[in-house]
Order: structure tokens, then C-alpha cells, then sequence
């Protein structure tokens, strides 16, 4: 199968280079055959990469490894769940996945777009298969998933054990969707530029595909730092790390752009920089793609150094901000606004300025995350940047953001008046500073946090913004239709999906900020060695180190603690954290080392989440050392049996090695019982956090905003809305 | 006021605003950035009491109770540097990894900020063993 998943990638190649040339000379002769063809040539693709994604991921599950990239990454003993998602955790089996959901997404928006914007299409068509090629090219150039090996080893190295994470199975491919849609609304952006045809019609038929890929994106974030949580060494939920970034900067662009193009489709405005959001959106997608595979910043979340890529990717980012700056420049013309600004004081220049801070906030990231090779070229020295230079700039930016998200809803489009204000404003502002002398009483040490307070208090402001809006539009709908008050929000939200999604959507932000900030500014942390019975505090809580635990098996060898926490003399809590030793095949580690020795090991945290806080606890990994000398006796009595062993008749060697094994997994289980029976100190990180919860439920409303908002409009509605659309574009005409 | 007028303040202001973010961000990025040193570099350069991130690859390990020994190699040149590492050590952490780790000289030897130490994460795991299974 290996030879037909290299023929369907050659194929692939081939077919999409036949597309480009079929869209593009059907766009030049205006022959609708070509353009349908083309067309036609990226639904092949689909199916092609469908395919050939499917032979490597039967590949995987029935370990065949013949193939390198199962060999290297999977194992006979790695679970179902984890075999198939071994497939992205490779680099080759990555630019594959990347290849067939950017076909799969590019078919599905060609095919949503057959009757409408003509003459953009075709050439989006072209870029779109450009990228096909560019990624195919890859995979068949410098990754090829389909190499095999002639003498295929009989097990396999087995699925990194950072990676045996549920959302292993969903991170990754949502990061991608997330990367892959986005070069959508670039294409259809840039084949508008080139074609003239500058109307919103361009982001009408991409909007949905640049609010699914910011949803899949944003989603994509969310589980990464939530792996990141649940994982030792990878720096909390967030480390502003080159790959976390990489995935959070289109994102930002994307959410300036869904904010932005509601000027252009209400006053026709901003044109200029919605389409250069958008080019910068799409081209950041690639970027971020660059950055995890080819590891070209030093990153704990990289998964791959491959200098071989960096060229080919140089050359097409630059091919895309090249083209994309000239195409501007070339329709800056056709680009002009249609109406003005009236007022900065207007719920437009409220957008404004929220994308201003979403581009700067992008600038800085961008900045600070290739400030290590700026820093090379500048001074010929490579300089590590942390979290601490991150923070002067991305708090205050983040503070303005969450200010404007609950302004934004409340200010009123074009000028605002004393009444809109005194209406509108009064009870969040009211809110925020019951919130601020609520904090400064309740909470002791608060006012030495003024950034935290600060988020506290425009996150109230905001979650009450929002809740007014919803209320009114509740009291209105139920006093025109009499309904019950559940029945009308779900009516108003049914019926005013984008309105109020997105409403959803900035509530979800001042949820997730709240815990950002909670967790950041008032987290305890502390090493402790312990002994079993042995205490340590930490804000107020009192963890004892209650008895360790040791689980030899086959597949693990498991030292774990149990801890239990109490506040106050109650017991709060009862913590179990572990690291597990995974055995290695390489023989040179000894008969009993190689389950003990192997490097591979994955720390499993002990935590108790809560409302308020969570305790979070880990057991250091290198805690082996006071068993090495029983290892190395073990390895050396084991190897002269097995030598013992070779010199019988080979009649009598499997009976013998049977023996020897059942032997060998005794002595492990003793050893490992060690643990239990012998205690040696061992070392915990502990970790007290206020309100990291908060972030998860608002990264989860966030999502629930995001698919109100993506959710299609009932029929009657759409209607409506295409003729108030209509109305207030005859009423700009004729003005 | 005239709208081109107005136009072109609201430009000045932005264009004066986004200079000042830049100056700003440039200048804190090259203060604050510290420099990732090699061994061979950490050798020469070393002054006691001033702190340094040195990248390389790990040659070998070597625990005591909770202080993990460890040796950082230039990946260019034959030089390694001795560090004294108590903290959490990564999971990944192994003889041959890419690691990154703040350390102090003290003695004649390195230490290690506790929780400075970071490794990256290889695409291949355990690729030696599989060739030699």
C-alpha cells in the first residue's frame, strides 16, 4: 500500500498543478468548462488525500511498521486511541494531515460558492490549489510518509508519553483546521483584489469559514494550554512559547477581522484594512505552520528541527506578503471608504480601536517570539526572551481589550449622545465599582495587584454590559410576543444568532481574563522534600505526604504519592500524583535497567480543581537514583544467566528463558515494591492557584458564543437580513 | 473642523502612538533579552553572580537524592560544562535531548535556577532504541 499512497501523492501533485492551470485559463478565456474544472480538480484532491490519510492510519492501527514514521512513533503496545492519533505527532503524517484538510475545507468552500462571486472564484481556486501543491510538493520532496524500511523492526519506539494526552486526539487537528481555513478568506480576498471586484460579497461567502477557522482555532488554543496544564515541564497553561504563540497570533488578526468587516458590510468602510487583515490572517496561518514544523526558534513544544523546510516556507510566506502588499497598493484606489467616521465616540471607533490594540497585541507577540534571530542578525548573539518582557505589554493591551468588548456591545453606531450614555452605561459602570470597593474590602492584599484589580473590575463591567443587552432584548421580545422569559431568550438568541453569539463570545473573554488574572497575580508555589508522614503549607493549606504507592507492570512501572491536603484541621482534599517509567527495547540498558533506565518517563499531577482554586501537585521524575545499585546487580546477575542460558541445547533455551523472565518480573515487582516498603524522600512541586477554573468555563462559553454565531440563520431570517442589507446599501448608494 | 484636517490628526496620532509602542517594545526586548550561551562560550565568559541560559545537548546524568549532575555540550565544539540542577527536570530530560537551563557559576561548577530547565521535545522518541530493537 506503501507504493499506491505515494502514487496518490504524485498524483495529487499533479492534479492540482492541472487545476492552477485550468482555473487560470479559464479566468483569462472566461470558459465556465475550466473554471469547473479546476474546480472539479480540488474535489479530486479530497478524495486523493482522503485516501492516502486513511492508508497511513491503517498503517498505524494495525502496526505495521514497515512504514519509518510507525516504526518511530508507535508501538504493538500503544493503545487504539493513541495509534491513530500518532499519525500528526510525526512530521510527515502532519504536513499529510495538513495537506487533506486544507483539500477538504478549500472543496467545501468551492463548492458553497459555485453560483456566486464568478470572477473571484477561479483565481481563488488557483491559490487555493497552490497551497495543495505546496503542501503535497513537501510531503513528496523532504516528509514522505510512505517510506518503508526493507527490514522492518519487529516492535516499534512507541508514541512519545507526552503526547498520551486525551486531547491529543483533538488539539492538533483543530490547530490546523483552524490554519488550513483560514487561507480561504485569503484566497478569495486575494482573487478579489486581482479581479477588482471589491464589494463585501467576498467576505460575505468567506465570513463563515474565517469565523469557523477563528472557532477551531481558538478551540485548538484552549485544549493546547489545557495539555499544557495537565503536563510537567511544559510551563503551566501558557509559557508564551514560539509554538503557543504561533497558534495564538492568527487568531488575534482573525478576531480584529470579525469585528472589522461588520463596519465595511454596515457604512462600507475600512475596506484598506480589512483586506489586509485578512491577507495577514491567512499568512500568519503559514507562519504558525512554519514555526511548529520547522523548528527554527527554540521551543519545548516543538516537536521537530527540519532545516530542510525552512527554504521552501521563506520562499512561499514570501511570495504571500509580496503579493498580497503589491495587490493592495495596485487597488488602494477602489479601496476607499464609502462614508466617514462621524464621531470617535461611535460604536465604529470603538472596533477601530479594538483592532488597533488586537494588531498590536499581534506586533508585540510577533516581535517578541522572533526576537531570538533578530537579536542573532542585529548582534550576532542569540537572546532568550521569558515570560516577563511579554507581560509589560500584553496586560495593559489585554486590559484595554476586555475594557472595549463590554463597550463595544453598549455604545451606539455612528455617534453616541448623553442619553445613549446615561442609558447604557450606568448599571455596568456601576457594577465595576461596586466590584472595585467590593474587592478592596473583602480582599486583603488585592491593592498590590493593580493589574489584577483592574481586569476584575472591566471584566465586571463587561460581563454586566453584556447581561443588560441580553435583558433588554428579553423584556422587549417578551413584550411584543408575550412569550415565558426562557422561550424569549432562546427566540432572541434563535433569531439574532451573530448579535448575540458574539455578545456570548465577550462575555466568555471577561470569564477567561478573570481567571488569567486571578491565576497569574496570586498563585503560591513551593519545592517541598518529603518523607511519607511528613507536612508541608503553602497559602494556608497543610499537605501531608500520606503513603507512596509503586504499580509494576508490563507496559509501566508506576511510583506515585498520595497526599493529603487540610485547611484549618478539615480535611480539603486527597491528591494522587505519579510519574510513569516506560520500558525501552534497547537491550544495551540491561535485563531489569531498561524498565528503570529507559528516559522515557511521563509525571502524572495530582489535582484538585475547584470554583476558587486549584491544588496542583507533581512528584519529581528522578527519583530512581536509591534503587540503581539492586538495577545494576540486577542486570549484572541476569546477564551471566542469560549467557548461562545460550550455552544450553537450544532444545532446552525457551524453557529456560521462560524461567528467567517469570525471575526477572519478580525481581522487578520487589524492587519496585521498594518504593512502598523502603521510602526515600522524594520531592513535589506544589501549586496553589486561584480561579484557573475560570478560564476553562470561559474558554468554554467562548466556543458556545462561537457556534451560536457560526450556526446558519433560519431561512425567514436570512431573508430579512440580505433585504436590510440591501435597504442600507440602496440608502448609501443614493446618499 | 475640515475632514482632512481631522483625518490627518487622527493619523498623526495613531502613527505617534504606534512609534512610541515600537521604541518601547524594542528597547525592553534588547534590554531584557539575555543571551543563550554554549558551553565552550559559558567557559570563557563565565563571572560569578551573573546569571546565564545555557543551550546545548545532555552528555550525562547523575543523581544525588533530589540534585540531579548533569553535562551540557557545545553542539558545535568538544566542550561540556558541569550543572548542579534541584527542581522539577522535564519529562523529556534525557542524555542527548536540547536543553535550555538558567545557571550561576559557583565554584567549579554551574547551578541551576530550579524550574529554569527545559527540554525539547524530539519528534522521534526513543528513535535509538528502535533501531536497536
Amino acid at each position: 500500500m506503501a507504493t499506491v499512497g505515494r502514487a496518490l501523492l504524485i498524483l495529487g501533485l499533479v492534479v492540482a498543478v492541472y487545476g492552477i492551470f485550468a482555473a487560470l485559463y479559464g479566468a483569462r478565456t472566461g470558459q465556465r468548462a475550466w473554471i469547473d474544472s479546476s474546480r472539479r480538480a480540488m474535489y479530486a484532491i479530497a478524495g486523493l488525500m482522503t485516501f492516502a490519510f486513511l492508508i497511513i492510519e491503517v498503517a498505524f492501527l494495525r502496526s505495521d511498521f514497515s512504514y519509518n514514521i510507525v516504526a518511530g512513533a508507535s508501538s504493538t503496545t500503544t493503545p487504539t486511541f493513541y495509534k491513530a492519533a500518532a499519525v500528526w505527532s510525526t512530521q510527515q503524517g502532519s504536513l499529510l494531515l495538513w495537506v487533506f484538510l486544507l483539500s477538504l475545507w478549500s472543496s467545501l468552500a468551492l463548492f458553497l460558492t459555485r453560483r456566486r462571486v464568478r470572477e473571484i472564484v477561479p483565481y481563488a481556486t488557483a491559490i487555493l490549489l497552490g497551497f495543495c501543491s505546496f503542501f503535497i510538493g513537501l510531503t513528496i520532496l523532504f516528509a514522505n510518509p510512505f517510506s518503508t524500511s526493507r527490514n522492518p523492526p519487529a516492535e516499534g519506539a512507541g508514541l512519545d508519553p507526552l503526547l498520551r494526552h486525551t486531547t491529543m486526539m483533538i488539539h492538533p487537528p483543530m490547530v490546523y483546521t483552524g490554519y488550513t481555513m483560514l487561507t480561504i478568506p485569503f484566497a478569495f480576498a486575494l482573487g478579489a483584489l486581482i479581479t477588482g471586484r471589491l464589494s463585501a460579497e467576498w467576505i460575505q461567502v468567506t465570513r463563515r469559514f474565517a469565523l469557523a477557522a477563528w472557532l477551531c482555532l481558538g478551540i485548538g488554543v484552549l485544549l493546547g494550554a489545557r495539555w499544557s496544564y495537565t503536563e510537567l515541564g511544559w510551563g503551566g497553561y501558557w509559557a508564551w512559547d514560539p509554538v503557543e504563540n504561533a497558534a495564538l497570533m492568527p487568531w488575534l488578526l482573525s478576531t480584529a477581522f470579525l469585528h472589522s468587516i461588520m463596519i465595511q458590510e454596515k457604512r462600507g468602510m475600512l475596506k484598506v484594512w480589512n483586506v489586509s487583515l485578512i491577507l495577514a490572517t491567512g499568512t500568519m496561518a503559514i507562519i504558525g505552520t512554519f514555526l511548529v514544523r520547522s523548528g527554527i526558534l527554540s521551543s519545548i513544544h516543538a516537536f521537530v528541527s527540519d532545516p530542510t523546510l525552512n527554504i521552501s516556507f521563506v520562499v512561499l510566506i514570501t511570495l504571500m506578503v509580496v503579493s498580497s502588499v503589491t495587490m493592495v497598493i495596485r487597488r488602494r484606489a477602489e479601496l476607499r471608504s464609502e462614508s466617514q467616521l462621524d464621531s470617535l465616540f461611535s460604536r465604529e471607533a470603538v472596533f477601530m480601536l479594538q483592532n488597533l490594540v488586537l494588531v498590536a497585541l499581534t506586533a508585540v507577540i510577533f516581535w517578541l517570539t522572533f526576537f531570538p534571530l533578530i537579536s542573532e542578525a542585529v548582534t550576532g548573539t542569540e537572546q532568550s526572551i521569558g515570560p516577563p518582557t511579554f507581560r509589560p505589554f500584553v496586560v495593559p493591551l489585554a486590559l484595554i481589550l476586555v475594557l472595549l468588548s463590554g463597550v463595544g456591545p453598549i455604545i451606539a453606531w455612528r455617534r453616541v449622545t448623553v442619553a445613549n450614555l446615561r442609558r447604557n452605561f450606568t448599571f455596568p459602570v456601576v457594577v465595576a465599582l461596586v466590584t472595585l470597593v467590593v474587592l478592596l474590602v473583602a480582599a486583603s492584599g488585592v491593592e498590590a495587584h493593580l493589574f489584577a484589580l483592574l481586569m476584575f473590575c472591566f471584566a465586571a463591567f463587561a460581563l454586566a454590559a453584556v447581561a443588560q443587552e441580553f435583558w433588554r432584548g428579553v423584556r422587549a421580545r417578551r413584550a411584543m410576543t408575550h412569550e415565558a422569559a426562557p422561550m424569549a431568550l432562546f427566540s432572541l438568541v434563535r433569531r439574532n444568532r451573530r448579535r448575540y453569539g458574539g455578545y456570548t463570545v465577550h462575555a466568555g473573554l471577561a470569564v477567561l481574563l478573570i481567571g488569567v488574572a486571578g491565576s497569574s497575580s496570586f498563585q503560591h508555589q513551593r519545592y517541598a522534600t518529603l518523607k511519607p508522614g511528613q507536612s508541608v503549607r503553602i497559602d494556608g493549606y497543610n499537605i501531608r505526604y500520606a503513603k507512596p504507592t509503586a504499580t509494576p507492570s508490563a507496559q509501566e512501572i508506576s511510583f506515585g504519592a498520595v497526599l493529603n491536603v487540610s485547611k484549618g484541621g478539615h480535611h480539603v482534599t486527597t491528591l494522587h500524583t505519579s510519574y510513569g517509567i516506560f520500558p525501552s527495547q534497547d537491550p544495551s540498558l540491561g535485563v531489569v535497567g531498561r524498565f528503570f533506565n529507559s528516559g522515557s518517563v511521563e509525571s502524572r499531577i495530582g489535582l484538585d480543581a475547584g470554583a476558587t482554586h486549584d491544588i496542583w501537585t507533581v512528584v519529581n521524575a528522578a527519583n530512581v537514583p536509591p534503587l540503581q545499585g539492586y538495577i545494576t546487580k540486577g542486570d549484572q546477575k541476569f546477564a551471566g544467566l542469560l549467557a548461562s542460558i545460550s550455552k544450553l541445547p537450544a532444545a532446552a533455551q525457551p524453557r529456560a528463558l521462560n524461567t528467567l523472565f517469570a525471575l526477572r518480573d519478580q525481581f522487578i515487582t520487589e524492587l519496585t515494591h521498594r518504593f512502598v516498603t523502603h521510602p526515600w524522600p522524594v520531592q513535589f512541586l506544589l501549586i496553589v492557584s486561584p480561579l484557573v477554573s475560570w478560564l476553562w468555563f470561559g474558554g468554554i462559553i467562548i466556543a458556545f458564543g462561537g457556534l451560536i454565531a457560526l450556526w446558519p440563520i433560519p431561512v425567514l431570517a436570512r431573508r430579512r437580513v440580505r433585504s436590510a442589507a440591501y435597504a442600507a446599501r440602496l440608502a448609501r448608494e443614493l446618499a | 473642523m475640515d475632514p482632512s484636517r481631522k483625518r490627518r490628526i487622527r493619523l498623526t496620532v495613531a502613527l505617534t502612538a504606534a512609534l512610541l509602542l515600537a521604541s518601547a517594545l524594542i528597547y525592553t526586548s534588547f534590554s531584557a533579552g539575555e543571551d543563550v550561551v554554549t558551553a565552550s562560550q559559558l567557559i570563557k565568559q563565565a563571572k560569578p553572580g551573573r546569571t546565564y541560559i545555557l543551550g546545548g545537548t545532555v552528555v550525562s546524568e547523575q543523581h544525588q537524592g533530589s540534585l540531579l549532575m548533569f553535562r551540557v555540550r557545545d553542539p558545535k565544539l568538544d566542550e561540556s560544562v558541569p550543572i548542579q540542577y534541584r527542581g522539577l527536570v522535564p519529562d523529556p530530560f534525557a542524555i542527548g535531548r536540547g536543553v535550555l537551563v538558567t545557571v550561576q557559576e559557583q565554584g567549579a561548577s554551574f547551578v541551576g535556577q530550579p524550574g529554569s530547565l527545559t527540554t525539547k521535545c524530539p519528534s522521534k522518541f526513543q528513535d535509538a532504541n528502535a533501531k536497536a530493537a
